[in-house]
């Protein structure tokens, strides 16, 4: 595996900006998760990395050196699709062999064989290794496909929203999966999403994209916890963080116009009356949704928290967080 | 509006038994979600309710009224789909009038009655527009308008917000339970997702392989599941299910897992040989004191809280625990559970053991 490293790398296409000046490091062993809606330029980054795009400037390094002007196979990448594409006439151990007789690789049968079984082992699919592809069921096939990545000994691992097509509950269990997989081989990862939850439970690093820009870095604690703008703010934590005028609390911080509160951030009991407007019970919790002056606010509680519509609740912020007029972060 | 009475309701398909007698009662003004995975007899179960299926056996009331044979031009009762059928050469007014032209009403009431539902969906000013143009929620909107205007007994809706994304569903599912709140009207929604059911639902029928699994408001059927199929069907992640060998007499208070007493709600039946011990992830704690003890496999980080999954002698389990505190995987941690909030079942038959907690009385 190797470190990656993207030096203002720009691409567009036409008058449409796909990336926009983007440098980001990614570490020997890091699993780096890009997360943005469609069209931040998630995937063209990636693309870019895997030799499928051509910037128009910057520097994309790999081990330090410029591949900028290599082929996608020099680049030596694996890349992991949405869309499972398997071999449905060859068996999974033909699935997962095949891209190690490539003519470049042309690996020896023995070490093949054991490269499988190794790779099969950590996905869990040993005893399916002599199913036809088709036989297989939706998790399988794209645990298959990862496996057809993994064999492989590349420097790094692009995967473009490998699980978006999966059930929640598949998904789920193949986070965790992955997560682990990524530990145990130390393997170099960089996934693109637009599903906040993949990318806090499974990254080391977050890449927060806008629009083709990256505006924050960091780890998942950080980038929730500490957000550069209100744009990165909405993107982590469900519900969405809330932000109001500063007005309706005050003792607000020079400079601030709104100010933003994620459930933990109100306390209730005392401070601004609120009416409760409605009352979801999620079963561990209950979504509070509240008005305040003619604002929103949506919020968790306890589960048997005794409430019902129409109650009037105090609340009040703790430790908030705020943001100037243009949305940048007010510390 | 009216209430919606199915007693040992049957239905067959050649010999596929689609859904296995099966009694439940919709209350006037409910909103009302028929759960479960595909297949598991709720399409079929509403379909009978709208008169599109005729049961094989058992009886459907609407208010009150037997219906179970009736064809469903007889039953007033509106079906929204999950592809929300338009006409595309009617602007949305005509779209909307249709139904109550169609019943012999004049043009000058259609029109009043038209104006009001739009005033309710708020989308009064769009009814000159031609349908072809509109966004997904507008013409979601119009659907419910057009089953709303004939004033039916009750609503049935199959999965009408299945084919919305992720963000725009949401929104959707607040403005229809908002839109039930104004109209009281009895609804039927059929689903299979949980967290659709437990946000909009007044009650949950949770129906599997064509059978009702179980019956009640959203927060009772999570707090005390009847089958280990509910309490896994239920909740984000699902209860967690630490399996054991071993006896629970009538009114015992506690179990032996792994050797370790752990404290339950009084039991109110025995039971032996192969047992579930039952608890969601919220109820976990980790505690240095307690001799029950797992290694942490694995880490969620979600912001406000994180979820770790547990191995322990007895199986994997789910915690969900504050954020703040910091664990590493491969941590050996002391776990304790919320003794009042733990179902025990038997494993066979994949139902909860009779307690103190789901007969109600903590």
């Amino acid at each position: 595996m190797a470190d990656v490293e993207l030096r203002n790398v720009t691409k567009s296409f036409g008058k449409e900006i796909g990336i926009d000046t983007i440098s980001l490091k990614i570490k020997d062993g890091d699993f780096v998760v890009l997360l943005g809606p469609t069209g931040a330029g998630k995937t063209t980054t990636l693309r870019c990395i895997a030799g499928l795009e051509k910037p128009e400037s910057g520097e994309i390094l790999i081990d330090g050196l410029s591949v900028i002007d290599d082929s996608p196979a020099q680049r030596d990448v694996a890349m992991v699709f949405q869309q499972y594409s398997l071999y449905p006439h060859l068996s999974v151990r033909e699935n997962l062999e095949f891209p190690l007789k490539s003519p470049i690789l042309n690996t020896p049968a023995d070490i093949m064989k054991q490269k499988v079984n190794e790779v099969a082992e950590v996905l869990r699919i040993s005893h399916k290794l002599d199913n036809k592809a088709t036989e297989l069921s939706g998790g399988e096939m794209q645990r298959v496909s990862m496996g057809r990545a993994l064999v492989r000994n590349p420097r790094i691992y692009l995967m473009d929203e490998p699980l978006s097509s999966l059930d929640a509950k598949l998904r789920g269990d193949l986070r965790i999966e992955l997560k682990r997989i990524q530990a145990e081989l130390g393997a170099t990862i960089l996934y693109v999403t637009h599903d906040q939850i993949e990318a806090m439970t499974m990254a080391t690093q977050i890449g927060v994209l806008n629009n083709g820009r990256l505006e924050q870095f960091g780890t998942p604690r950080d980038i929730y916890e500490n957000p550069s703008s209100l744009y990165v703010a909405t993107r982590l934590g469900s519900p969405r963080i809330n932000t109001l005028p500063v007005s309706v609390f005050g003792g607000a911080p020079a400079g601030a116009t709104l100010i933003g509160l994620r459930p933990e951030h109100i306390e209730l009991g005392s401070g601004q009356d609120c009416q409760v407007m409605r009352i979801e019970h999620l079963g561990d919790q209950i979504r509070l949704h509240l008005q305040l002056a003619g604002h929103k606010i949506t919020t968790l509680i306890e589960a048997h928290t005794p409430i019902k519509v129409g109650d009037v609740i105090a609340i009040q912020p703790k430790n908030p967080i705020f943001f100037d007029a243009n949305g940048a972060r007010i510390v | 509006m009216a209430q919606i009475r199915i007693e040992n309701v049957r239905k067959e398909f050649g010999d596929f038994t689609a859904v296995q007698s099966s009694s439940f009662t919709v209350e006037d003004g409910e909103f009302f979600m028929l759960l479960g995975p595909s297949g598991c007899g709720k399409t079929t179960t509403l379909r009978m309710m709208a008169g599109l299926e005729l049961p094989t056996s058992g009886e459907i009331y609407i208010g009150g009224e037997e219906v179970g044979m009736k064809p469903a031009s007889q039953r007033d009762i509106a079906f929204v789909f999950q592809m929300f059928a338009l006409y595309p050469h009617m602007n949305v007014g005509k779209n909307m009038s249709y139904p109550l032209l169609s019943q012999g009403m004049s043009r000058s009431d259609a029109k009043k009655r038209v104006y009001e539902v739009a005033k309710i969906l708020g989308i009064e000013n769009m009814l000159n527009k031609s349908v072809s143009g509109l966004s997904g929620g507008d013409r979601q909107r119009v659907a419910l308008g057009r089953a709303i205007v004939r004033e039916p007994k009750a609503f049935l809706m199959d999965e009408p917000l299945g084919a919305l994304d992720a963000e725009f569903r949401e929104y959707m599912s607040e403005e229809l339970r908002a839109l039930h709140d104004r109209m009281g009207a009895t609804t039927v929604y059929v689903t299979h997702d949980q967290l659709e059911a437990m946000q909009m639902g007044d009650k949950i029928v949770v129906m599997n392989h064509g059978v009702v699994e179980q019956f009640g408001t959203p927060q009772d059927i999570y707090d005390k599941p009847a089958t280990m199929f509910v309490a896994d069907f239920i909740g984000s992640p699902p209860m967690s299910f630490l399996h054991f060998e071993g006896s629970v007499l009538e009114n015992s208070k506690t179990v032996k897992l792994s050797g370790q007493t752990i404290e339950v709600p009084t039991q109110r039946e025995s039971a032996q040989g192969k047992l579930v011990f039952g608890v969601r992830p919220e109820h976990v704690k980790l505690s240095d004191q307690s001799a029950f003890r797992g290694e942490i496999l694995a880490t969620e980080y979600l912001g406000t809280s994180q979820i770790l999954t547990i191995k322990t002698m007895n199986g994997d389990l789910k915690a969900r625990i504050s954020s703040a505190k910091r664990v590493n995987v491969g941590e050996i941690v002391g776990l304790t559970f919320n003794e009042k909030s733990i179902t025990l079942f038997n494993e066979v038959s994949g139902a909860a053991i009779r307690s103190d907690l789901n007969l109600g009385r903590i």
